[in-house]
């Protein structure tokens, strides 16, 4: 951190200087410190703040990228609860509430020089879009970037121009799977692992970031394994309901973590035993 | 050196506690059982009674010894005199541009002097320490209860049959984290010194040094509520546990335990460790303001794991599951203690009477029963 004034316990006041439709229901909020820009911050991609908005509450939204500069941070937002909802109202000019930068984010030290493979599975995966715009910007740092997005749905999977930009960088691999595709589904039909194979993966130099469901995550660490990518190697980035973001309200707690704190990106050896417990 | 406090000295207490500034709160009857409140009187403490405890049974019955502190516990701890039910944490005013104007909302009131908590409740409160004090985050709100509270502990003399404090190693006697610790005999106590709040205060009091029959019979006292004791935690509530658990997620009692539990939450409000909340927002009625506040929460509701549109924990099983795994187990991880001080509150105030040390006895393999 760069300096250490961020708002932790208390929010501040933040303006909204952008926002882009992404899809019907997810949207991007840039955040500015209009009035305090002594209280910028430094953080990394897979870290999150907890977003205020009046008179409803807070929400944990993970941190996208800077706006223009780095008084200005960009949050991709699913509209899907009562606080969501009501962000999605804003407009450029309107104000919310800031605490953050929360947790640990993914490990861009580790990465370094390495190629990166980048699994997603679900709805818009908030947490991998930040690495993905990190590591194009840094793009010398790191080795091949492939990106394997998983959707149960053909018509489930959302920002598919993104998708296409991505592909034509330099040096990056994208590739898409749906349990069940229509007609003229550019990707594969069937499930992520599948995808696995056809990446020819140099396993002894890759840095897997994985966010989505417990199960396809799972899944994917399993096949990795077998495809000889050392367990070490994988990382994720877990969600719960955060609601202190200081590891003191309870619920986000899984077995001796606080999502929030030690979290939300864990190494898969440390969250491996509980991953598919049901009710943790 | 122990001191030794007239039963007529109990006044004299309180005096130079509420001259010092403290409210001084002490152990009375409210509702048929012993809560903490007020105390502007030695009379008001409950003098002969004795609470008969049992699974999900609480019941005050005259007792022969006509003693002030000759009962075990009741239904609180210390707990909500420092991480409180509710209470508020930040306000924020709209200003005429509509900007936010957020400002932190530290308690204000007198400082709390509370007689009469127990070894146990003084180990939850260092569990709650541990929870909210230390770490990458400060809980402000803690913090300024904490430094804000004088602790006059009192050894117990008696234990119900739901205390099991000895098999966790937190009681029957106070070892740190009190002020002054009393220990009942025939007339009045022996007073132990653990700070030098306490040490001033005891000196105010012109209090005599305590004989050595005195405390000679102090700690046939504790020893008396030790050897009461008929209850224990499998493993003495070591670590051990931990792995235990972790290891028998799929056990067949988690299922059975769920059929008896109604997840009402009783266990989480009692508990002296439990430290799960939720937040709330109150906006004023014109809606220039609000206040952002936290109030108790219990992982035995469903929207305890609730994350956009599911909830994690959807049966009672789960529930139990989480309830006891991080209290006995995983707790270690994060706290290097265990959640569980032996209060045996959960049991008591549990309305079927589930019994934290039979399930994990189920688990374990190991006797809760005390020779």
């Amino acid at each position: 951190m760069k300096k250490n004034k961020h708002p932790i316990d208390t929010p501040v006041n933040m303006n909204v200087v952008a926002r882009r439709e992404e899809s019907s229901d997810i949207f991007t909020l840039t955040l500015a410190f209009s009035d305090r820009p002594e209280f910028s911050y430094d953080f990394q991609p897979g870290q999150f703040n907890m977003l205020y908005l009046f008179g409803v509450g807070e929400v944990p939204i993970s941190i996208l990228e800077h706006g223009k500069n780095d008084t200005q941070y960009a949050h991709i937002i699913r509209r899907v609860g009562r606080v969501t909802q009501g962000l999605s109202l804003l407009k450029v000019g309107d104000c919310v509430g800031l605490r953050g930068p929360f947790g640990r984010g993914w490990p861009l030290e580790a990465a370094k020089g390495k190629d990166v493979l980048i699994v997603t599975g679900g709805l818009g995966c908030a947490p991998s879009v930040s690495i993905i715009h990190f590591i194009l910007k840094h793009r010398a740092d790191y080795g091949r970037l492939m990106i394997l997005q998983g959707v149960k749905h053909s018509s489930d999977l959302i920002f598919k121009k993104q998708y296409a930009a991505w592909a034509s960088c330099p040096n990056v691999q994208v590739a898409l799977a749906a349990d069940v595709s229509l007609p003229n589904w550019p990707g594969h039909t069937g499930l992520i692992t599948e995808l696995l194979d056809q990446v020819h993966l140099n396993t002894a130099n890759t840095i897997v970031m994985m966010c989505g469901p417990g199960a396809m995550m799972r899944a994917t660490a399993e096949r990795l394994s077998t495809l000889k990518v050392p367990e070490e190697a994988i990382y994720l980035s877990l969600e719960r309901n955060m609601e202190c973001a200081m590891g003191h309200c309870g619920h986000c707690q899984f077995g001796g973590y606080f999502i929030c704190k030690e979290g939300p990106v864990f190494n898969y050896l440390e969250v491996k035993a509980l991953l598919t417990q049901k009710g943790f | 050196m122990p001191y030794f406090l007239a039963y007529e000295q109990i006044n004299e207490l309180l005096a130079a506690l509420s001259a010092l500034g403290y409210r001084c709160l002490g152990p009375q009857v409210r509702e048929g059982a012993i809560i903490f409140d007020d105390l502007k009187d030695a009379d008001q403490l409950p003098w002969g009674l004795r609470d008969a405890q049992k699974p999900g049974y609480y019941r005050l019955e005259k007792s022969e010894e006509t003693e002030a502190f000759a009962w075990a516990n009741g239904p609180q701890a210390i707990k909500p005199l420092l991480f409180k039910p509710k209470e508020s944490l930040w306000r924020v005013q709209k200003n005429a541009e509509g900007k936010y104007l957020f400002q932190e909302t530290l308690p204000e009131h007198q400082p709390i002097a509370l007689i009469g908590a127990r070894a146990c409740d003084l180990a939850a409160m260092q569990v709650q320490d541990k929870t909210l004090l230390t770490g990458q985050y400060t809980d402000a709100h803690y913090a300024w209860h904490r430094q804000h509270l004088l602790i006059v502990a009192v050894n117990c003399s008696y234990s119900s049959q739901n205390c099991f404090c000895v098999s966790t190693q937190t009681g029957p006697k106070a070892t740190s984290g009190y002020d002054l610790a009393l220990t009942e005999i025939e007339d009045g106590f022996v007073v132990e010194i653990g700070s030098e709040k306490g040490e001033a205060l005891i000196h105010a009091l012109a209090c005599e040094s305590a004989t050595k029959k005195a405390l000679e019979k102090a700690a046939l006292r504790t020893q008396h509520a030790a050897n009461m004791q008929s209850k224990r935690m499998p493993k003495n509530n070591s670590r051990a546990l931990r792995d235990i658990l972790m290891n028998n997620l799929n056990h067949p009692r988690w299922e059975e335990v769920a059929e008896r539990c109604l997840s009402c939450g009783n266990c989480t409000s009692v508990c002296p460790t439990c430290f799960c909340h939720h937040q709330t927002e109150t906006p004023t009625a014109q809606n220039d303001g609000s206040v952002h506040a936290r109030e108790w929460d219990s992982c035995f509701t469903q929207g305890h794991s609730y994350i956009h549109g599911q909830v994690i924990r959807d049966t009672t099983e789960k529930r139990y599951k989480q309830w006891l795994t991080h209290k006995l187990g995983t707790w270690w991880d994060q706290f290097d203690t265990s959640g569980c001080v032996g209060c045996g509150r959960c049991i008591t105030w549990c309305p079927v009477g589930i019994d934290l040390t039979e399930e994990m006895a189920a688990i374990s393999g190991e006797s809760n029963e005390k020779k």
